[in-house]
């Protein structure tokens, strides 16, 4: 269960999580996003290694060039997640440093886990299968 | 007279995998190396990609549930559960004591499976063939408990929401308490044989050595996390099924090296037979499903997330639903990517034969890493 969600601006995204960090919630158990059509979801879930209370970080950014700060500097563990969600939704991270995809090969088009994705394969064979 | 001079050298690279018998899987490691010392390394994944999760969005809850057998195959249990009791954390399912009980049984024997595998495969690493074909030998055991009770040998999705497929077949508990009387024995053969073995502890002690502090800052978990020190396991921290009752110990390590890994490992199996006995001697009685909840709709605007202690560390899964009878979002936290995710600061420094080592010691398997 999430006990504890907090929504913030993603221009406060960094300081907020510091101030969690400085708190003891110096785990970073997750990031990922959602794709609610308007606009994306970002969460991203810290664990308190002592107590074991954890915290959710909730924010929102704008589908059109969708960006945020990079927090591979706060938590090392947020490269790969960061890297997954720019491969996955295409949400671009300032200050990443190796931003390029994981999962998929270099020259995937698209990033498949937008809402709006379809797979080119599938459109090559209309009624196909389908 | 000849001028002296220093003699020039440079880095080279030579790259492992994607096909490496010792990779633990299809995964490429580009290293680059003065003479035989690491100096980068250059991880690179997704040659497993299945995606998974976009699959999930397009089926119902309960399609989405052999998936996750496939996502860690080698604790296809301990992955059922995971997303099983997330959607009933989710929708508010209740299951019957007996079901509780028996998910523990099957997940911790499948940790006891898991375990297995990777302690044979580092014994595989050094030469020690026996003792990979004597851990084998032992998980036939277990999956042979597996198939009796769900039917199948890999991918069981032996469990429902509100509770188990079928109850175990008459005869069930007694088999296995038979293989845990045996196994306990063994295992004091396996530690002289293995763990205490000159040669192994000659190889492992030392060898990629990962501190507290970047663990946790890392986000590893499970044994790699727990070697190093950090006594977190969410069966103690976030008890979930019957945990509470239970008696167990957490076993950490000292200094984080791949030795200590391996005997978390080892000591972890020691606890799960310590927990597996526990609940097999006060099995309720019961039904082990009162309801199935085939259908499962969960309301507009639900976002949880519920995470076990898998024999990798924290697996958990992340739904968001929209009201419809499939996710909007299933996102997998896997350990073993992010505990992957640490390769390139572990084997910095290390020398090339060790590696296999390395990667092997932090237990990755490649269809939960790519999803």
């Amino acid at each position: 269960m999430i006990k504890r969600l907090i929504g913030i601006k993603p221009e406060d995204l960094k300081m907020t999580l510091e101030h969690l960090k400085n708190e003891g919630f110096i785990y970073l158990s997750f990031i990922t996003a959602v794709d609610k059509l308007k606009s994306f979801e970002l969460y991203y879930r810290l664990v308190n290694p002592e107590s074991g209370e954890c915290a959710v970080v909730k924010t929102e950014i704008d589908r059109e060039e969708p960006g945020i700060d990079s927090v591979t500097d706060l938590f090392k563990g947020a490269n790969w997640h960061e890297r997954e969600i720019y491969d996955l939704f295409g949400i671009k991270f300032k200050g990443h440093p190796e931003l390029r995809r994981i999962l998929l090969y270099d020259g995937f088009e698209g990033h498949p886990l937008r809402k709006d994705w379809s797979s080119p394969d599938v459109e090559k064979r209309p009624g196909d299968f389908v | 007279m000849e001028e002296k001079r220093e003699l020039e050298t440079f880095d080279f690279k030579i790259n492992m995998g994607p096909q490496h018998p010792s990779t633990h899987g299809v995964f490429r490691l580009t290293l680059k190396l003065d003479g035989e010392t690491v100096v980068d390394a250059e991880p690179e994944i997704g040659y497993l990609h299945r995606s998974v999760e976009k699959i999930a969005e397009n089926r119902t809850y309960e399609q989405a549930l052999p998936l996750t057998d496939r996502l860690d195959y080698v604790n296809a249990m301990g992955n059922n559960l995971a997303y099983v009791m997330a959607v009933e954390d989710t929708a508010g399912i209740e299951v019957p004591e007996r079901a509780k009980a028996i998910r523990v049984v099957m997940a911790e024997l499948n940790r006891i499976a898991s375990h297995l595998i990777s302690l044979g495969t580092q014994g595989l690493e050094v030469g020690s063939h026996t003792f990979f074909l004597y851990c084998f030998r032992e998980r036939e055991r277990i999956l042979d408990l597996f198939e009796k009770a769900s039917g199948g040998r890999l991918t069981y999705s032996y469990f429902r929401f509100g509770g188990l497929s079928k109850d175990l077949p008459d005869g069930w508990v007694k088999e296995a308490l038979e293989f845990l009387k045996d196994f306990e024995e063994k295992m004091k053969e396996y530690y002289v044989l293995f763990l205490d073995n000159p040669i192994y502890r000659g190889r492992a002690t030392g060898i990629g050595i990962i501190a507290p502090e970047l663990a946790i800052n890392y986000g590893a978990s499970g044994p790699v996390l727990r070697g190093s020190g950090v006594p977190l396991d969410l069966r103690k921290k976030a008890p979930y099924l019957i945990y509470d009752q239970l008696e167990f110990d957490v076993p950490v390590g000292t200094d984080g090296d791949v030795w200590d890994r391996s005997w978390v490992r080892f000591r972890e199996m020691q606890e799960s037979v310590r927990i597996i006995r526990q609940v097999l001697d006060n099995l309720p009685s019961g039904p082990v499903l009162e309801r199935e909840a085939r259908y499962v709709v969960i309301e507009e605007g639900m976002v949880n997330y519920f995470a076990v202690e898998s024999p990798r560390g924290e697996l958990g899964f992340f739904i968001v639903s929209d009201g419809s009878e499939k996710p909007y979002r299933l996102k997998i936290r896997s350990p073993a990517f992010v505990n992957l995710s640490m390769i390139r600061e572990v084997v910095k420094g290390e020398k090339l034969a060790d590696i296999p080592l390395i990667i092997g010691s932090l237990d990755p398997v490649f269809g939960e890493v790519d999803r």
